[in-house]
């Protein structure tokens, strides 16, 4: 078996007294697609930023590329590519300048950091803007742009750290048809998310972390088979409160959980579920039958939505 | 797998390289930006000013100076030290404004140390593109001094890398002050102690003019071992002494350069 590119085990991260992770495990191959799935504060960028070796593990262990992360830090960042949560383009450079520039503290000789950049540019779609300034880019282009950047010295493993928050959804789908490209391409990805779509679309497995812990792990489809059932029904109850369906809706399905505007109802056959619900005489406002998604997953394992 | 520079053979990055990139990040930020040639400018015409306005028009007044057994004109006594202000403004401006924007709010930090270069690596590239703008006004300046007849030629060329030396001192001070201050108005502070220094280090009269306490307290600062070197170069008479300001002044650059690494690492990676 190949050496894994991530291997971690009770790993740990304490900022003072608070642990933002609290011993996890890992162990990501090469050419894998590994995702971190979990709620704001889960401890995922906390995660990515040791193993980008831009912070010491405070606990356990932690071998990158199979080096040890503080011992050779330098030479395993030189091999890793990072798209870090927050933007931090250089504004003082263009967008071509951008990607030169960064090629630059890699060491890689001028004219080859041109031909890459070159490359890159055309990549993710921004060759009308490479002579512009960072700061006409609209936001899904200055993601790509960083994603771009983190291409720059090929490297064995990416890291992208909610690489599509807060894009609007053509933004998402085109940064996700580039990283489907990358990961096509054998190119090892690690992301962290907190939309399951996203989850779903590009990880062969992932981990669902939740307070600084992995809850589950495996791929979407193994989590989604074992975690829940086939089939959701969202029930609507107009303005009445959803938590007080669950005792009169009892025995119905395998599960129901309410929410505050909605109850689901796990079940392996919706519309068996549906029929019962109305054979007890209620009628609920909307009625929607769907298939089992991650979110359900971390609904029934942590009680708590992804989104909030 | 495609290989990647920096660990082609398994080795790191040479240092210089490592440097050159972070110069090479500025001299792009350079080409792209009108704005700074102009503060750029600036930052020369004030020491200038000062020698053209007291060196020589109030120097017509006062005539030559003595200090110890040497007798030179006003203006000979007051150029190297506006040579050494323009070394110590010309650095200072870079590790102080233009470093804590970029450590704090632009964060260009944060996305350098995600590659092979580390804190120190930043801190020293940063010195020397800090002190190479320095040294272009203090080039100019010698240009000026000689013209004027205020040093010669060769002492000139002697006294350039010292000045040199003057920036990376002031340089790392700035850059250690910038990784330690919480938020602009904290400038206004290193304002004063830059302006105190620019009136008391022996710049526009000798220090053996002042009582004794101060003349001690004056010789503590960097920039009186700057005009000290500066001027005894200058004016061609090195003595033994200033290798006492040389070392401070490299000691100093040394001091700086660990507290702004090391403060960058306990900031950005956390
Ligand atoms: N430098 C720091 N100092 C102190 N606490 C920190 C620091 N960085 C993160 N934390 C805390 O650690 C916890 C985990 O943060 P982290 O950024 O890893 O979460 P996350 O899963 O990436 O969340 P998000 O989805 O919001 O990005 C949070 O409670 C956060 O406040
Ligand atoms: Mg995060």
């Amino acid at each position: 078996m190949t050496e894994p590119l991530i291997y971690a085990r009770a790993l740990e991260k304490k900022f003072g007294d608070f642990a933002a992770v609290k011993g996890i495990d890992l162990e990501v191959a090469p050419g894998e697609a590994f995702g971190f799935l979990g709620p704001n504060g889960a401890g995922k960028s906390s995660t990515m930023r040791m193993i980008g070796c831009v912070s010491e593990p405070t606990g356990g262990e932690l071998r990158i590329l199979g080096m040890d992360p503080v011992r050779d830090g330098s030479r395993i960042r030189a091999r890793l590519g990072v798209c870090p949560q927050h933007d931090n383009l250089d504004p003082d450079l263009t967008v071509f300048e951008n990607l030169t520039t960064y090629a630059r503290y890699f060491g890689i000789p001028r004219s080859e950091g041109r031909r890459r950049a070159t490359e890159l540019i055309e990549f993710v779609q921004l060759a009308e803007k490479a002579d512009g300034k960072v700061e006409q880019l609209s936001g899904g282009m200055k993601r790509r742009l960083t994603i771009a950047r983190a291409m720059v010295n090929e490297p064995d493993l990416v890291l992208l750290d909610e690489p599509t928050t807060g894009l609007d959804p053509q933004a998402r789908h085109l940064l996700w048809e580039r990283l489907f490209r990358l990961k096509q391409a054998g190119t090892t990805l690690v992301l962290t998310t907190h939309y399951m779509d996203e989850a779903e679309q590009l990880c062969d497995r992932l981990v669902v972390m939740d307070r600084g812990k992995v809850v589950a792990e495996g791929s979407p489809r193994y989590l989604i088979d074992t975690h829940s059932t086939k089939e959701v029904v969202e029930l609507r109850f107009g303005t009445e409160s959803p938590a007080s369906f669950v005792e009169k809706l009892a025995g119905i399905g395998d599960r129901l959980d309410p929410l505050p505007d909605r109850l689901l109802l796990y079940t392996a056959d919706g519309e068996g579920a549906v029929s019962e619900v109305h054979r007890r005489g209620f009628t609920p406002s909307s009625v929607l039958v769907r298939r089992s998604t991650l979110e359900d997953v971390f609904l029934i394992l942590t009680g708590r939505t992804l989104v909030n | 797998m495609v290989t990647t520079y920096a660990v082609t053979h398994g080795r790191q990055m040479p240092a210089i390289s490592r440097v050159a990139s972070i110069l090479s990040r500025n001299v792009a930020a350079l080409r792209s930006g009108p704005s700074y040639w102009l503060v750029l400018l600036s930052g020369f015409f004030e020491p200038m000013l000062y020698l053209l306005s007291i060196g020589v028009g109030v120097g017509a007044l006062i005539g030559n100076i003595s200090v110890g057994d040497k007798t030179l004109s006003y203006a000979a006594f007051v150029a190297p030290a506006m040579l050494a202000v323009s070394a110590m403004s010309g650095a200072l401006a870079e590790t102080t404004y233009n470093f804590f924007a970029k450590f704090k709010f632009v964060r260009s930090y944060d996305s350098i140390l995600a590659t092979p270069l580390k804190p120190m690596d930043i801190a020293a590239g940063e010195l020397v593109w800090a002190m190479l703008r320095g040294s272009l006004y203090t080039v100019c300046f010698l240009i000026i001094m000689v013209a004027l007849d205020l040093t010669t030629p060769l002492w000139a060329l002697v006294t350039l890398p010292a000045t040199m030396l003057v920036g990376l001192a002031f340089g790392s001070i700035g850059m250690a002050i910038s990784t330690m201050i919480r938020g602009w108005q904290d400038f206004d502070l290193v304002h004063v102690g830059q302006f105190s220094m620019f009136l008391f280090s022996g710049t526009f009269s000798p220090v053996q003019d002042y009582p004794f306490a101060v003349e001690i307290l004056i010789a503590l600062t960097p920039l009186y071992h700057a005009v000290e070197v500066l001027r005894a170069l200058s004016t061609g008479a090195p003595s033994l002494g200033i290798l006492v300001s040389i070392a401070y002044l490299a000691l100093t650059t040394l001091a700086g350069l660990m507290v702004a690494s090391r403060r960058m690492s306990k900031a950005l990676l956390a």
